[in-house]
């Protein structure tokens, strides 16, 4: 039953492994890079808060882009159905969204 | 679906997660489970959101929120990621040992999340009165956050029954789909946290 | 494995098979029959609603105890009798419609209905114990906050733990569409009641959640001190509001989509053509579907969200007149020209297009949100989501039932009887709900416990008093031909109506694994296909061969059971710490039973090739 030897798994396949590791380091760096630059951005309080906030917002949907492409593979062929649902669900929030700021206080 | 799924190296898919049915089904059925989630957690995001500056005379977020804690919450958090994304690269070349090793981490990093999330909880109700019952922002943040909070827990939990269990049988194409539906859970957790401490804490200190 | 060898077997290993199974043709049995239950339950509650209105100054029941009646039937309609009713005609067709074996997660299947059951008793505990909820089934704050004893605290755990099963239920179902077609079997070959249980589910998927976490919160403000919808501590009742509607709006075409696909199906059937329009009608759905989302803030036109809100969602609202209009044009072009068979089945579904049309244009008059002023909280809107409901989803569920009736229990229903039933119920329905209209507009609000004398509503309200009686005239004969069938009906052939979908090519009721062989799809209507070319049965995909099946498990028993009783806790922890202990004791049974699920592997087991030659004999 255990095998650890991992010396014989497909030496093509482990190549393309280590390759898609090599990038989700690099995802990784970007994405301690964008939270620097986000944490940064408030502390420093350079930018006015009107602007801020929208950029800090940009900066979080392209790390949770990086995530979901990244490291959840939705970048790979066979994720068409949980790309539709993720997107579905992304679109119901928004909405939801909408609601409870825009509309809540009228 | 045959008893013995263990894996011998000329055996092993490039996959292994998606290659049984029970496999295809788990992994789509945790995507769709994600889904819904991001509805659960906008309504709860929208929530908050309408209800942030409503402080009834209590402490505002501004007031209270230590970016600090937060930066190091966010990093033991974001690097959970990373080790669980090491994870499945050590699950994709059959090593078991190492797969493990870097759960293990995953989970250690995630405990640290969430005592310095219980510290920070337990910091505002001592030291500055601000409670789930103190007004209506207190409600909806320690809602809010508590919520993902739960999720970590629940993940942990879920972490260390898998671990547990499949100590000692090796990786197979009965488990290999547990472990990456796990992972994709994790990441999902990190999407949220990416979200609360931009629109709680950064979006709460700009005021 | 048929219904006549379980009935052969003792009480108790019948009733263990139920507790423990996993097949989703017998939780579809479960399902139909706790709907149904719940559905007579309900009905009583409009029956005695509709006493106390049928004159003036009525004091057939007291004011505290009506509110009561009303929210527990809006609230068992919905979610205890339409809900399971539709779920359980999904569980029982759309797997044998694609070619399955089982669904996706057999042991999910079995969670949600057990918390759909656990739910709908706790709820309905409350009556028992110091009343039931009485804030109406759309549970408003701050009323739903401040309402006195513990009846909405049952509304909250019962719909909690209910709603939980059915998100459960819909994400198996998605995965189920998705995964397990059979060869052949394309997205745009399959048949419409499997695309609308597809677009239901997706509504599931990302509607229930905003209930789930509107319940939170409502349970927190009751049971837990917080401030959400407490205005003094800076709370928006609002959002109860939002979160209800964002949710409660998919609800209505979550119930509304199954009963199309169900309609589709049977015009198509009985009369001997494809269905007209087959892409616009998948179409139309998915239109509907996503339309439906964004208008639930029309149910919040008198709220004062201010004239730009308003008319985007009036807008909004009515474009959904378009892709249901393009549906009612195609069922009707779908006939045009067949060979039509009028029965039961046919019945209904002819019936429904006008009851739903009458509808459906009272529904475009309420969305004008200027107009809605007028129409708000009265009658008229009470006669509009009847129409709609009850001319929708009610007529689908028994036109589905008649005519998959043969196919889940394997006789058929009375001819007779059936025609009884669906004329005393068609009628009792226009006259209980058209004169409501009229009620309406003259200005009677809903939700009121008498009406006075001297206002000209008199007459109105007793006709529909009368109507309901009809109603239930109706109801009972459905009933007892249901039961003359279990006893004496006519045993059903695998093709009773000359069918065109795959559940047909099945015997009925089917063996547990549905299908020997995996058939082989070639096209839309895929019986059809083999029956135009002189064949009786499909092709199928693969040679003979060993079938992987699950395993039973009383484990989704124990942990809804489980969560019943820590909904016990939940609700009465506010009057005395101590029964925290339950709620412990019930969380610790539901995290006991998931471990134990996560440890104990599950592989299943198999039915030999062998074995299935061996009953071929």
């Amino acid at each position: 039953m255990e095998n650890t030897n991992s010396n014989n798994v497909n030496s093509f396949q482990k190549q393309k492994n280590k390759e898609e590791m090599k990038k989700q380091l690099i995802t990784f760096a970007l994405m301690i890079f964008l939270t620097l630059i986000a944490f940064g951005a408030v502390i420093s309080e350079a930018m006015p808060s009107m602007f801020v906030v929208p950029f800090i917002l940009f900066l979080a949907v392209v790390q949770v882009g990086f995530q979901f492409y990244y490291f959840m593979h939705m970048k790979d062929k066979g994720h068409d159905m949980p790309a539709v649902m993720i997107y579905g669900g992304i679109w119901a929030a928004l909405l939801t969204l909408a609601g409870l700021i825009l509309i809540v206080w009228w | 679906m045959s008893h013995d799924h263990s894996l011998k190296p000329e055996t092993m898919p490039s996959e292994p997660e998606k290659a049984t049915l029970e496999g295809k089904n788990k992994f789509l059925g945790l995507w769709f489970f994600l889904g819904g989630e991001t509805v659960l957690f906008a309504s709860l995001f929208g929530t908050y959101l309408a209800l942030r500056n409503s402080t009834a005379g209590g402490p505002s977020g501004e007031e209270i929120f230590g970016l600090e804690l937060v930066f190091i919450m966010t990093m033991l958090l974001l690097t959970s990621s990373l080790t669980s994304v090491y994870a499945m690269y050590h699950m994709k070349n059959n090593n078991y040992k190492k797969m493990q090793l870097w759960l293990g981490i995953t989970g250690l990093l995630g405990l640290g999340f969430l005592s310095l999330e219980i510290y920070e909880f337990v910091h505002y109700i001592t030291d500055y009165e601000f409670t789930f019952r103190s007004s209506a922002f207190g409600s909806a943040f320690y809602t809010l956050v508590g919520f993902h909070g739960g999720h970590v827990l629940f993940g942990l939990c879920w972490l260390l029954t898998l671990m547990i269990r499949n100590a000692k049988r090796g990786l197979n194409l009965y488990n290999a789909p547990k472990f990456y539906v796990f992972s994709l859970y994790w990441h999902f957790i990190d999407v949220v946290w990416v979200f609360i401490f931009t629109v709680v804490y950064l979006m709460g200190k700009v005021g | 494995m048929s219904i006549a060898a379980t009935q052969k077997r003792g009480f108790g290993a019948v009733l263990w098979d139920y507790l423990t199974t996993v097949d989703h043709k017998k939780i579809a049995h479960m399902y139909l029959f706790s709907g149904g239950f719940f559905f007579l339950l309900g009905g009583l509650e409009a029956l005695i609603i509709r006493i106390q209105l049928i004159k003036p100054n009525n004091d057939f029941i007291s004011a505290g105890l009506y509110n009561e009646m009303f929210t527990m039937h809006g609230t068992t309609m919905i979610f205890l009798a339409a809900m399971p009713l539709l779920l359980g005609l999904m569980n029982a067709v759309m797997p044998l419609q694609i070619g399955a074996r089982d669904v996706a997660f057999p042991f999910l299947n079995s969670l949600g209905f057990w918390l759909f059951l656990f739910g709908g008793i706790l709820l309905n505990c409350s009556w028992f114990l110091g009343g039931a909820p009485d804030a109406g089934w759309t549970a408003y704050a701050p009323l739903s906050t401040t309402s006195p004893g513990h009846g909405v605290d049952f509304y909250v755990m019962g719909l909690q733990i209910s709603g939980a099963g059915t998100l459960i239920g819909g994400i198996n179902f998605l995965v189920t569409i998705v995964n397990m077609r059979a060869p052949g079997m394309t997205y745009m070959r399959m048949p419409l009641f499997t695309w609308t249980t597809f677009v239901a589910s997706t509504l599931i998927l990302f509607a229930f959640p905003a209930l789930t976490v509107g319940l939170f919160l409502l349970m927190f403000d009751r049971m837990f001190g917080s401030a959400f919808f407490d205005i003094a501590l800076g709370g928006n009742s609002i959002i109860w509001e939002h979160l209800f509607w964002i949710f409660g709006h998919p609800e209505v075409y979550i119930l509304i989509l199954p009963a199309f696909g169900m309609f589709s199906d049977i015009f198509s059937t009985f009369s001997r053509k494809r269905l007209f329009g087959y892409t616009a009608m998948v179409f139309a759905t998915l239109l509907i579907a996503f339309l439906g989302f964004m208008v639930w803030a029309h149910h919040m036109f008198t709220v004062g969200m201010g004239p730009v809100a308003n008319s985007i969602f009036a807008i909004a609202t009515m474009a959904i007149a378009v892709p249901t209009g393009i549906k009612i044009f195609n069922w009707l072009a779908t006939m045009w020209g067949g060979s039509i068979t009028i029965n039961s089945a046919m019945l209904w579904s002819l019936a429904f297009i006008p009851s739903f049309t009458i509808g459906g244009m009272t529904g475009v008059m309420v969305a004008s949100a200027v107009a809605d002023y007028q129409y708000h909280d009265t009658y008229f809107v009470v006669a509009h989501f009847h129409y709609v409901i009850v001319g929708g989803v009610v007529f689908g569920i028994l036109a589905g039932l008649h005519y998959w009736w043969p196919k889940m229990f394997g006789r058929i229903l009375h001819e007779g009887m059936g025609k009884l039933a669906f004329w005393t119920f068609f009628i009792g329905f226009h006259l209980t709900f058209f004169i409501q209209h009229f009620l309406g507009l003259m200005g009677m609000p809903r939700r009121y416990w008498v009406f006075l004398e001297g206002q000209e509503l008199d007459l109105g309200n007793l006709i529909s008093t009368i109507g309901a009686f009809f109603m239930t005239f109706g109801v009972i004969v459905f009933l007892i031909n249901a039961i003359y069938s279990w006893k004496k009906g006519e045993k059903a052939p695998a093709d009773p109506w000359d069918g065109r979908t795959l559940e047909w090519a099945t015997a009925s009721p089917p063996a547990h694994y549905n299908f020997k062989q995996t058939p082989l799809v070639r096209g839309l209507d895929p019986l059809w296909i083999e029956k135009t070319e002189g064949k009786d049965e499909m092709t199928p995909a693969e040679p003979l061969g060993d079938i992987h099946m699950p395993n039973s498990s009383i484990l989704p028993f124990i942990m809804s059971l489980g969560l019943f009783i820590a909904g016990f806790g939940f609700i009465y922890q506010t009057d005395n710490s101590a029964w925290l202990i339950v709620l412990f004791a019930g969380m610790a049974i539901l995290f006991g039973s998931m471990i134990v699920r996560s440890v104990k592997d599950d592989h299943g087991y198999h039915i030999t090739k062998e074995e299935l030659e061996r009953e071929a004999d």
